[in-house]
């Protein structure tokens, strides 16, 4: 078994950052990932973030991505890409399997999972005909390996990411019919709404899908009106012909190893589910076990860069690499840039969310 | 129409609400920025952009940003800069009867300067005829092109973006 003195699982916005402020504070890392190349979603994000300077607002996801990776390199940390963490035990030792045939036993002093979120489905009639995906495969598909996945899409969802994606399938030459949203109003930004609706697509808020029809793969969608309590209205069903339908229903947190490594658990609706308990410096109830990213709440890449960098840097506190005052300092001015992005009509509920996640309650 | 988190697109009545939304007068009066952002995010480079101060955000950095009429000057430095691609810059009197816009534009292709294209409104509607005068792909802009187009006063609110080619 070799033995590292952090260990970071998933190597997307939160646990690029993680390996890094570790590394950077003498830590010897190892940082896994189970796809061929890091970044997780990072390289999939071709618009320009939010935020302010020092969220690094205004670049491209995709450039942020290949900023981290060029310091993950400079650092010289040891990198394992195709490798899943399948498993973890007492005393922060984990299971690997390395290219689907290799297995190891690595153990870290500390270990932070950075392991992100899944995609939540909707099921409906038709729902298994190709041409119904997640709204972040066809983002994939799109960005990453350059293939559209249709012609003419349906977007169920107007959130952030609905509209964005829907965005960028207009870049990459598809026609968007429609975008459907179940509740009365729009989820995303404005912006990104405005952005979409005056390339000409409509919007139907208080709309889901009922149906997706066609010979053995999507060539209609039927949607319809809901009532205040999400049933769609007989008679208000109106059919898109479309060859792709993409879902944009929400994320879970993918908190499986944290479940067996034990943590103790606290439900948040806001959050998006089960979320790992975790104090200030992002570390869970498990001894030497930290998080960071999606795996604690659903948000964006720019809170998960910086909860990545306070795991990062409490994990080598907590190894003995940084004393508790510079930890004190560091921590503070990470936390008042999360508070930054976590404020307004959009933040605010996910600042409410955290802490009471931290305090350990559920919601009410 | 029913406003932006129905429609999808701010309202003319919404937008003249915000500080970052000049009024026609000022606009008669030479190039300046319309910026359409009417809602609380977390978001600030168009005030780093301006170089001179005509944009504040301040904090927190959800404020909607604050646009000094006398200060702004049309450069359009803050077009590309902003994330939420919702800023233009707009002439009122450009020529004799047209009025440019400057806005951003993120769909291959480009067209070409000096081609006839369609003007649309926020909701994608056709308006009008316009005429790009200038495409600037400069490096500063990130991949974000600014394209120029005149077109008639009338339209001179309404028009924001072009039927893409």
């Amino acid at each position: 078994m070799r033995v590292w003195d952090i260990v970071v699982v998933g190597g997307g916005p939160a646990g690029l950052c993680a390996a890094i402020e570790a590394a950077k504070n003498g830590a010897r890392v190892l940082l896994i990932d189970e796809n061929s190349r890091p970044g997780g979603q990072l390289f999939k994000q071709i618009h320009k973030f939010f935020g302010s300077a020092e969220h690094k607002a205004g670049v491209r996801g995709l450039e942020i991505g290949l900023q981290l990776l060029k310091e993950t390199k400079e650092l010289g940390m040891d990198v394992w890409l195709n490798s899943k963490v399948c498993g973890i035990y007492d005393d922060n030792v984990l299971w690997v399997v390395k290219d689907e045939r290799k297995s190891f036993q690595v153990k870290g002093a500390a270990v932070i999972l950075c392991t992100g979120a899944v995609e939540n489905s909707i099921s409906f009639e038709g729902w298994t005909l190709p041409g119904v995906m997640g709204a972040g495969a066809a983002q994939t598909m799109i960005n990453v390996n350059r293939v559209l996945p249709g012609r003419k899409v349906l977007m169920v969802g107007s959130g952030n990411v609905g509209v964005i994606v829907s965005y960028q399938l207009l870049q990459a030459g598809a026609e968007v019919a429609a975008i459907v949203e179940a509740a009365p109003r729009l989820g995303a930004y404005g912006v990104h709404t405005a952005k979409v609706r005056r390339a000409g697509v409509p919007f139907y808020v208080s709309h889901t899908i009922v149906r997706a029809e066609g010979d053995g793969k999507v060539e209609r969608a039927i949607i319809a009106r809901v009532d205040e309590r999400f049933k769609p209205v007989d008679g208000s069903e109106i059919a898109i012909n479309v060859d792709t339908i993409c879902l944009a229903t929400g994320l879970t947190p993918l908190a499986e190893l944290a479940w067996i490594a034990g943590c103790k658990f606290v439900f948040n609706r806001v959050l998006g589910g089960h979320v790992p308990w975790h104090d200030r410096y992002m570390a869970t109830s498990k001894k030497g076990i930290y998080i960071a990213g999606d795996i604690t709440g659903i948000e964006e890449a720019s809170t998960a860069m910086e909860e990545g960098r306070l795991a990062g840097v409490s994990a080598a506190a907590a190894i003995g690499l940084i004393d508790t005052e510079r930890l004190e300092k560091i921590a503070g001015e990470i936390w008042e840039r999360l508070d930054a992005l976590r404020c307004g009509p959009f933040g605010e509920n996910r600042k409410i969310a955290k802490q009471q996640v931290m305090a350990g309650g559920d919601e009410q | 129409m029913k406003g932006l988190k129905i429609d999808g697109a701010p309202s003319i009545d919404e937008l003249r609400g915000t500080p970052g939304y000049p009024g026609i007068e000022r606009a008669r009066k030479g190039s300046i920025a319309f910026i359409e952002c009417i809602e609380e995010i977390p978001c600030n480079p168009c005030e780093t952009a301006c170089l001179r101060g005509a944009i504040k955000v301040g904090r927190p950095i959800t404020n909607l940003p604050q646009l000094d009429e006398d200060k702004c000057t049309g450069c359009a430095l803050c077009v590309a800069a902003c994330p939420g691609l919702a800023i233009y810059v707009k002439t009122y009197d450009y020529r004799e009867g047209m009025s440019l816009i400057k806005f951003p534009y993120e769909y291959l292709p480009l067209p070409e300067e000096g081609r006839e294209v369609e003007l649309a409104d926020r909701y994608g509607n056709t308006l009008c005829k316009g005429k790009v005068i200038k495409v600037d792909v400069s490096a500063k802009n990130n991949r974000t092109a600014i394209v120029w187009a005149e077109y008639p006063q009338e339209y001179f609110e309404d028009v924001v973006t072009m039927i893409r080619l």
